[in-house]
């Protein structure tokens, strides 16, 4: 009987609202004041507003294990990671962890612009908490991975963003830890590096034997990559146990949500871009839950830039119940250069041909994502699950067709006597 | 096994912290290479695409110095303790000089890093840490000039032979440097703990700096001041620690057993008071900033 290598017990994160980034001394001094002069009791003063990220969270972690912790945005995911990783304390409860832990939320932190990528490599292997000579140890290793060849002596400002997040990632993929602690991460660089990181991580985990803690809202990879999920619900785990189960039990819920989606007010959009809401709609236009298999499905979705400088571009990505991605498209105007301008709102659509897709119950994730080129580099919001729809059987005739989805193709026929 | 090291296999509890003090001295040991690499860095970086490179290092104190001779020297005809003005300046620039340009840093410590710290866990004072120590080779820099300029006064000019070091006080000053290190390492801790729940002490720290200056006695000797003003000043340590250096290459400066006592004191408490309140906003700092 080993012992677990993490043990998370009770847990809980409480931010004050009216605290966050509102502390000057001026502020405390009314507060003061506002306290003061309001002094009834019972009544607690605007600032006094709590938020509970995480409440009461508890589940254990064995040697080895894959686990892949799933919920909304908003859930508790990233705090609780932050947790883990030490950056910030819980409020009570406490957290054991029997080895070496190395957190990975970010590739590239530390990176220095002014430092070539020698530099940046021992900087940033530093900043994770490795030791100068497993650096010196791995060096070649991580130049070879992050295919930056020549460029090792180049100060890293002068990279292309694909070289950069490949040398950022090869750093990470070199860490050896005990327990790993992955935000999403992976969703940064191109199709093929993405692979690459994501083979890499399993190795990680099957062949070396360490334990990983993995967030995504990547459904396809938590069920591929982990044994085991942990579904955070309002900063409360809603559901622990095997990997595509919880994702299959998620989703399910997922498509039950409605298929039109509203910021809620006061949820005050953070990012560079920020998505205000979505809904699925028919042919007419209309706002529709229920769509005829031959029907086109459109997704509306409405974001404003609030404060990139950068090109962007939305993705949408369709799953199944199981969670199978069936596909994910990125918005064609993002390619062509979006210039952005800090305050305007975008309403985007996205027409999927009717007859594409199978009758059942499909589930749609949004992102936006910031661009250097063509490739994504990081992500200021995703939403997954965001939207659900359901094709009817309406106009379907290939019930006994096998596969994911039923497109129209054309077939050709030649005979030859 | 990658690494043996100190945390390693041990278990590690993560717990609200309530002690005002707890070192994690092993842990520290271990991101000893952190340390050295950020240092580097610092050094590198800064000179990166320079043409002079660590000469700049020269440049600043060279031109206050001038600047100070003028205007205080010349124009003011501040008494300098018979010693050459530009001697004088440059001698008191040595210390503070260090302590401003390090605390010009360190105290925004949180703010500065807020974006690395919300990433990655690592010790934080290894930050504070690091700017300390890569700021002591621009100490080096300056010291070497003010060498070669007291050397060259000391051989060459008339005014050489009225400087009269005293070497029971020369023999002491590395421990004077490491007791102005402490103390810039203190208030740097304890300003940057404060300017991250109070952003506006951000904004006053060029001021503090600036009024700081004239409270130690940079452009002026000590002896100046009257006996009770001579006490309030010493409240600040970096006073004494300036009068020592002045006391032990020129032989003049007012700098008795018990100010030293007193500012030792004083460096002793704010380092300690500095550190626990940077232990204390280090903990949930990433929340707010």
């Amino acid at each position: 009987m080993t012992r677990p290598i993490i043990e998370i017990r009770g847990v809980s994160k409480r931010y004050r609202l009216g605290a966050i980034g509102l502390t000057s001394l001026r502020s405390e001094v009314e507060r003061f004041w506002q306290r003061l002069r309001a002094r009834q009791p019972g009544v607690r003063g605007p600032d006094q507003k709590e938020f509970w990220a995480l409440r009461d969270v508890s589940f254990d972690v064995q040697p080895g294990e894959v686990v892949g912790i799933i919920g909304r945005n908003g859930a508790g995911k990233s705090t609780l990671l932050k947790i883990l990783s030490e950056i910030t304390e819980p409020t009570s409860g406490e957290i054991v962890l029997r080895g070496r832990s190395a957190s990975l939320l970010e590739v590239g932190t530390g990176f220095h612009p002014e430092l070539s990528g020698r530099e940046n490599i021992f900087m940033n292997g530093a900043v994770l908490g490795m030791r100068r000579a497993e650096i010196a140890r791995k060096f070649d290793e991580i130049v070879a991975f992050a295919e930056v060849g020549a460029f090792i002596d180049t100060p890293v400002k002068r990279y292309s963003s694909g070289m950069y997040v490949r040398l950022a990632f090869a750093v990470a993929a070199h860490l050896e830890p005990e327990i790993l602690i992955i935000d999403e991460v992976l969703a940064v660089g191109d199709q093929a590096f993405q692979q690459k990181c994501l083979g890499k991580m399993s190795d990680v985990a099957q062949q070396d034997g360490r334990t990983v803690l993995f967030v995504s809202h990547n459904m396809a990879a938590v069920s591929r990559l982990c044994r085991n999920a942990v579904l955070l619900e309002h900063g409360r785990v809603a559901a622990a146990g095997p990997a595509s189960q919880i994702v299959e039990g998620y989703l399910a819920q997922a498509a039950t949500a409605r298929s039109e989606w509203r910021r809620p007010a006061g949820n005050a959009p953070g990012g560079k871009v920020s998505l205000l809401g979505a809904r699925v709609v028919d042919a007419n236009g209309a706002p529709a839950s229920v769509l005829a298999h031959t029907s086109p499905v459109t997704l509306e979705l409405e974001c404003r830039e609030a404060g990139t400088s950068a090109a962007w571009m939305l993705r949408i990505s369709i799953y199944d119940r199981q969670g199978n991605e069936l596909f994910s498209t990125r918005d064609t105007e993002a390619l062509n250069t979006r210039l952005p301008r800090p305050g305007r709102t975008l309403r985007a659509t996205c027409r999927v041909p009717g007859g594409l897709l199978k009758p059942g119950v499909y589930v749609v994730g949004v992102s936006a994502e910031e661009l250097a080129g063509d490739m994504p580099v990081a992500v200021y919001e995703h939403h997954e699950p965001l939207v659900a729809f359901e094709i009817s059987e309406q106009g379907f005739s290939g019930q006994h067709a096998r596969g994911l989805i039923s497109p129209k193709v054309e077939w050709g026929f030649d005979w030859t006597p | 096994m990658s690494f043996p090291q100190a945390s390693g296999s041990l278990e590690r509890v993560i717990r609200p912290r309530r002690a005002w003090y707890r070192v994690d001295w092993a842990r520290l040991f271990h991101y000893r290479d952190l340390l050295f690499t950020l240092v580097r860095g610092d050094y590198v970086s800064r000179f990166q695409q320079t043409i002079l490179g660590p000469l700049w290092f020269a440049v600043q104190p060279i031109a206050t110095t001038v600047m100070f001779t003028l205007v205080f020297g010349h124009a003011l005809r501040t008494p300098t303790d018979g010693v050459p003005p530009f001697l004088f300046y440059l001698g008191g620039m040595l210390l503070w000089n260090y302590f401003s340009n390090v605390l010009g840093v360190i105290g925004v410590t949180f703010t500065a890093n807020a974006a690395l710290f919300g990433k990655v866990y690592f010790p934080r004072v290894i930050m504070p840490l690091a700017i300390a120590i890569s700021n002591l080779m621009n100490f080096a820099v300056q010291a070497l000039i003010f060498l070669v300029v007291y050397g060259s006064v000391l051989v060459a000019s008339p005014a050489g032979k009225a400087i009269h070091p005293n070497l029971l006080v020369l023999s002491i000053l590395p421990l004077v440097l490491v007791q102005t290190v402490a103390f810039t390492l203190g208030v740097g801790l304890l300003i940057s703990g404060l300017s991250a729940k109070y952003r506006d002490l951000q904004h006053t720290l060029p001021l503090l700096i600036q009024l700081w200056l004239f409270a130690t006695p940079v452009v002026y000797p000590l002896s100046r001041l009257g006996p009770r003003a001579q006490w309030l000043a010493s409240i600040n340590p970096l006073t004494n620690c300036v009068e020592l250096v002045r006391l032990g290459f020129f032989g003049v400066g007012t700098a008795t057993v018990g100010h030293a006592v007193f500012s030792l004191v004083s460096t002793v408490a704010v380092l300690l008071v500095g550190f626990a309140v940077f232990q204390q906003v280090e903990r949930t700092v990433v929340d707010t900033v």
